[in-house]
């Protein structure tokens, strides 16, 4: 983000400054881009494990700069920082126990009737 | 000889005369962060707990499902079977039953950054105190929003209604479309879950783009300029950024995966 205390030290009164947002324009690229991406894997690729797994790298890729360039997480204090993160690293346990916890039930139900 | 009972005061006790200074000793903000931005941060957090919650949920219901193991082409609607997301979602406004597998969520993916674009935009104009500058990207940022809602509008109105084809169901009758407790494409909880989570999302964007309106009024009253910051923008923006950050989510999991 560019700094506005910098800048405002040479201004005139009431004058304004020159906008800074070749940045913005370029994380919306990356944005776009993975997103392009996510659409070739979609129609060239069997579904599998593997299409899965690179669906949520692309998208953790694209969480990343969302997180870390538009809401500024990146340019915050160490201490903000983590208190955001580590909580969010709890949900990774409660996905993979849930989702192992799903296909175990499956299995149970599909035996139960035979 | 008697060992001392009580605690000794510390050898080099504080005193009035020199206070402590540390991060953490009061006084100062250790995450050189404003009240309210941190207070933002700290719902967004819980939000995302929320959302995370249904996501899991959604995880644990496909996977307790059977998946169809043919090829995509050979895929029909059957409530045996989780569904794939291109058959279901595959029409475009306008083209009627033309078959455009995942055309308008791209069209809307795209319309969601483009909003969170525009709102970063509109807090670098805040920064440099440009009052013009912040209501022209705020008003871009509630016309993506509001697109993004109509469209919404459109694939629910779609998904409710369903195919031309429809689907023959176990009692031999053919029905088109998804409500609460029926639908066409799979198991009842496809498209519970389909309501639930993007509806929830749904119900964050309306309340989005009901805080940019409101953002807007105030920037052209003048009253954050008269505050001599725009941090409001800031706050909102973060809410907005997370509210796409969560589509992102959504798409993966529902749409692609």
């Amino acid at each position: 983000m560019a700094s506005p205390a910098t800048t405002e030290h040479t201004l005139a009164p009431g004058e304004i400054a020159k906008p800074n947002t070749s940045w913005i324009w370029r994380i919306f690229g990356i944005l776009v881009g993975i997103t392009a991406i996510e659409f070739v894997f979609v129609f060239l690729m069997h579904p599998s494990t593997l299409r899965n797994s690179i669906f949520i790298v692309l998208t953790i890729l694209k969480a990343f700069f969302i997180v870390g360039e538009f809401m500024h997480l990146k340019h915050e204090t160490k201490g903000l920082i983590w208190t955001i993160l580590v909580p969010m690293s709890l949900l990774i346990w409660l996905l993979v126990a849930l989702v192992t916890e799903g296909s175990y039930v499956g299995e149970v139900l599909q035996h139960m009737f035979q | 000889m008697a060992q001392p009972t009580t605690l000794q005061p510390p050898a080099a006790a504080p005193t009035h005369d020199a206070p402590r200074t540390g991060n953490w000793d009061g006084g100062n903000e250790p995450f050189k962060a404003s009240y309210g931005k941190l207070m933002m941060w700290f719902f967004l957090l819980s939000d995302a707990f929320t959302f995370a919650a249904f996501l899991t949920t959604y995880g644990l219901i496909r996977h307790k499902h059977e998946v169809f193991t043919g090829e995509a082409k050979d895929f029909v609607f059957n409530s045996r079977w989780w569904p794939i997301p291109d058959h279901v979602f595959n029409a475009f406004p306008g083209m009627g039953e033309a078959n455009v597998p995942l055309g308008f969520v791209a069209l809307m993916t795209m319309i969601l950054i483009l909003s969170s674009v525009t709102m970063v935009l509109a807090v670098e104009a805040g920064h440099r105190m440009d009052k013009a500058d912040v209501q022209k990207w705020l008003l871009w940022t509630i016309l993506f929003g509001a697109t993004f809602l109509s469209s919404q509008a459109w694939e629910w109105g779609h998904f409710i209604h369903g195919h031309v084809e429809g689907t023959v169901m176990a009692d031999g009758t053919v029905f088109h479309g998804a409500n609460l407790t029926m639908n066409q494409y799979g198991p009842v909880l496809f498209a519970d879950l389909f309501f639930f989570i993007t509806g929830f999302h749904g119900t964050h964007v309306f309340s989005g783009v009901c805080l940019l309106i409101w953002c807007f009024i105030a920037t052209t009253n003048g009253t954050f300029e008269k505050r001599g910051h725009y941090e409001m923008i800031e706050k909102i923006g973060l809410y907005w950024h997370f509210v796409d950050l969560v589509w992102v989510f959504v798409f993966t999991f529902f749409y692609l995966v």
